[in-house]
């Protein structure tokens, strides 16, 4: 079983269109990746709809500085 | 509120026009190498667009030549147009409103009711529900929406936040009273809270045009304009438009319990494609019944709606009886949603000049 962590980091890396092997962790402030720009910010919002049925908008989504933060945000706003 | 339904009015017809000269997001160096191009075109679809490219081409001319070519095959004569609505974001001038330069081209009554909207992306649908409103009680009973924009003109070439995503066009629907007939059933929204998300704000009359206004500013790596060109704040569109689109149709099928099954097509706003694609798969659509067609023309802002009926569609309401939801949402912000039914309309082929 994945933990939602690791599963968060897999969809992470897959909206970034990163490598396989990139390595991502919590800690990472994401807008310091070679990968981020405005069409993976898209990617990541549309992934964070689609996986976790959550849509953060952009004011939120700028006072949000690193993965764990991100993945934070999304389990705050999950629906129960 | 929010819902209407303008009963007895018929969608009689439909022409669309765009310019001929064709730009190639493939070529375009703005967007980086040639990685960073195709991933460009892999998330917003657009692959070429057409544009005015500096010609003397103005939204209005474009609508002009879709509504005489409609005007003709419907074999409707000029006077018979009670009511004449021009949408768009890029009239002739400031003033005075386009449609009384239109009614004066198009040869139509001086009585004709003519006035002009401004609205972009939701424009088609808010021209569609006016026009509704004021022929659903047959004092008027030929109406025509004029929804054009040439959004490339208020575009740095140098934002490649906003300058590749764009295409120019001008169309014409016609509508006609028709008792008893199904009519249209709307709903309409807006959020003036969200106004600054797509904005040219210089110009008009809360910041008048200065010296600065054409100053470049530079806000990042590849995003240059200056304050007569738009603001695009792509994110927060798109949050928003992933947010109000699908609701907007959901709340439509509810509230007039019709069956998202029983719709034929789904014509969006052609916005971009990641954002278009979030809003079929939210509502579990079929590919087949979302047409596209921003690869070809990029957003044309109020004409997509009706730009993708005529050359995706053509064929399907020439020749028979389709059941339509058509979905806007853009500038403003404002959005909305129209659920119809037509039956072998009108639909020239598409004009390029």
């Amino acid at each position: 079983m994945q933990t939602m962590m690791e599963k968060f980091i897999d969809h992470f890396r897959e909206a970034l269109d990163a490598a396989e092997g990139k390595e991502i962790k919590m800690e990472d402030r994401f807008r310091d990746y070679e990968e981020w720009d405005s069409l993976r910010y898209l990617s990541v919002i549309a992934m964070i709809d689609s996986e976790y049925d959550v849509i953060i908008d952009t004011t939120d989504f700028r006072k949000i500085e690193t993965v764990g933060g991100l993945m934070e945000e999304i389990r705050k706003r999950i629906k129960t | 509120m929010g819902f209407q339904h303008y009963k007895n009015v018929t969608l009689r017809g439909i022409s669309a026009c765009v310019p001929s000269n064709v730009f190639d997001n493939r070529n375009l160096s703005l967007l980086g190498n040639s990685d960073q191009i195709q991933k460009f075109i892999d998330t917003t679809g657009v692959v070429t667009r057409h544009v005015v490219n500096g010609r003397n081409l103005c939204s209005s001319d474009m609508c002009y030549q879709a509504a005489s070519k409609l005007l003709y095959e419907l074999s409707w004569r000029p006077d018979e147009i009670d009511c004449l609505l021009f949408v768009s974001q890029t009239p002739d001038y400031i003033m005075p409103a386009t449609a009384c330069i239109l009614q004066e081209k198009l040869g139509l009554a001086n009585e004709c009711f003519a006035m002009d909207i401004s609205l972009g992306c939701s424009g088609w649908i808010h021209g569609m529900a006016t026009i509704g409103a004021l022929i659903q009680n047959g004092g008027f009973k030929k109406g025509l929406l004029l929804a054009g924009d040439t959004s490339t003109v208020t575009k740095s070439p140098k934002d490649k936040s906003t300058y590749p995503l764009f295409g120019d066009g001008g169309t014409a629907t016609a509508l006609e009273y028709i008792e008893g007939s199904p009519g249209l059933r709307v709903h309409t929204a807006t959020d003036g809270k969200g106004y600054k998300a797509i904005i040219i704000p210089d110009g008009g009359f809360r910041n008048f045009y200065t010296h600065d206004s054409l100053k470049e500013v530079e806000y990042e790596d590849g995003i240059v304009r200056n304050n007569l060109q738009t603001s695009l704040d792509g994110p927060g569109v798109f949050v928003f438009a992933i947010s109000k689109a699908p609701r907007s149709i959901t709340g439509l099928l509810e509230h007039f319990d019709l069956d998202i099954n029983s719709v034929d097509y789904f014509i969006l706003h052609q916005a971009n494609k990641i954002l278009n694609e979030k809003i079929r798969t939210k509502l579990r659509l079929p590919v087949e019944k979302v047409p596209y067609s921003i690869e070809e023309f990029g957003n044309t802002s109020s004409s997509s709606i009706p730009l993708t009926m005529v050359t995706r569609l053509r064929q399907q309401l020439t020749a028979g009886n389709c059941r339509l939801i058509t979905c806007g949402f853009g500038v403003g912000l404002s959005w909305g949603t129209i659920y119809l039914e037509t039956e072998k309309i009108t639909c020239p082929e598409l004009i390029i000049i």
